[in-house]
């Protein structure tokens, strides 16, 4: 029997997984990018999973919203990345410190 | 329903190996191709729960467009990859042990929350049935209830593309451009010059 439960620990493993992805690969920008997008997928799990749950279809909209931010960010990221690549020659994190903030 | 259970355990055991691949493939590659999978299975399960626009909005969205945005500047940049992987090993026992402290976390916080009313009742989760299909439901409340949402999406995703443009947008120099303002206001007097010319002579 499948309840709620179930989908709330995957979402769960799967945020960890995308957030155990941004320490372990902390050079390389492009596997953090999507280290993010797997964090937002488990939003939309988990969304979704309670959507069902409490009969609304509510959720869904949200979810939508969310996956419209994760394509909007994952476009802009990538732009930062090649131009970030365009004047560096490379995409090692630690070497983002030209904006003196 | 035993066969509801199977295809759950199916479809989330692949997006978990999945995604555990997308943050270990050697090669950025893979990782892109592994973050397909994932996301072919996550819509795979939201069929499951009944959400079946969503489930085929992630994989035109997801799969067709921004996983290929991904696999498109991996193969277009040159990046020396292998000096990119150097810590991994390093930070791994650090980072696997914040991992399962977070997942446990996670699993008491679901497990022992039973006092409030939405965890109250243990009954299995059915995709939402109605008379009307999920399409036509998400449409009517989509441009009803949630229209500034909606409009809003559309403004996020218009700053994402213009921005997107103008910071990868680039200006080289020497290059001649045609200027159709002043192509517009010339006229004769400043276009013309007359002079006169001696005989046997040039100018």
């Amino acid at each position: 029997m499948i309840t709620l439960e179930h989908y709330l620990f995957l979402g769960a493993i799967i945020f960890t997984l995308g957030v155990l992805g941004i320490f372990l690969n902390k050079k390389n920008l492009i596997i953090i990018l999507m280290s993010i997008e797997l964090i937002l997928l488990s939003v939309n799990i988990n969304f979704i999973a309670f959507s069902a749950y409490i009969n609304d279809i509510s959720g869904q909209i949200f979810a939508m919203l969310t996956l419209t931010v994760a394509a909007a960010e994952a476009a802009i990221g990538l732009a930062i990345l090649v131009v970030f690549f365009r004047n560096l020659g490379s995409i090692e994190v630690n070497k983002i410190n030209q904006l003196k903030g | 329903m035993v066969l509801y259970s199977l295809t759950f355990y199916l479809f989330s055991s692949v997006a978990v190996l999945s995604a555990l691949m997308v943050i270990s493939a050697k090669n950025p590659v893979h990782s892109v191709l592994f973050l397909i999978l994932s996301f072919v299975n996550a819509s795979g399960l939201f069929v499951l729960l009944g959400a079946e626009f969503l489930a085929m909005i992630l994989v035109v969205v997801y799969v067709g467009a921004v996983a290929v945005l991904f696999l498109f500047v991996v193969m277009m940049l040159d990046i020396n990859f292998v000096k990119l992987r150097e810590g991994f090993l390093q930070y791994l026992p650090f980072g696997a042990l914040l991992g399962i402290v977070l997942v446990i976390e996670l699993g008491i916080l679901f497990l022992t929350d039973r006092s409030s009313n939405i965890y109250n009742n243990q009954t299995p989760l059915q995709p939402i049935v109605n008379e009307v299909e999920n399409t036509k439901m998400i449409g009517q409340i989509l441009y009803t209830e949630y229209f500034y949402l909606f409009q809003i999406c559309g403004i996020i995703l218009l700053v994402a593309m213009i921005g997107s443009i103008t910071l990868t947008l680039r200006d080289k120099g020497g290059v001649k451009r045609q200027n159709i303002d002043s192509q517009n206001t010339v006229d004769a007097s400043a276009a013309i010059e007359k002079k006169k010319v001696k005989l046997g002579e040039g100018i």
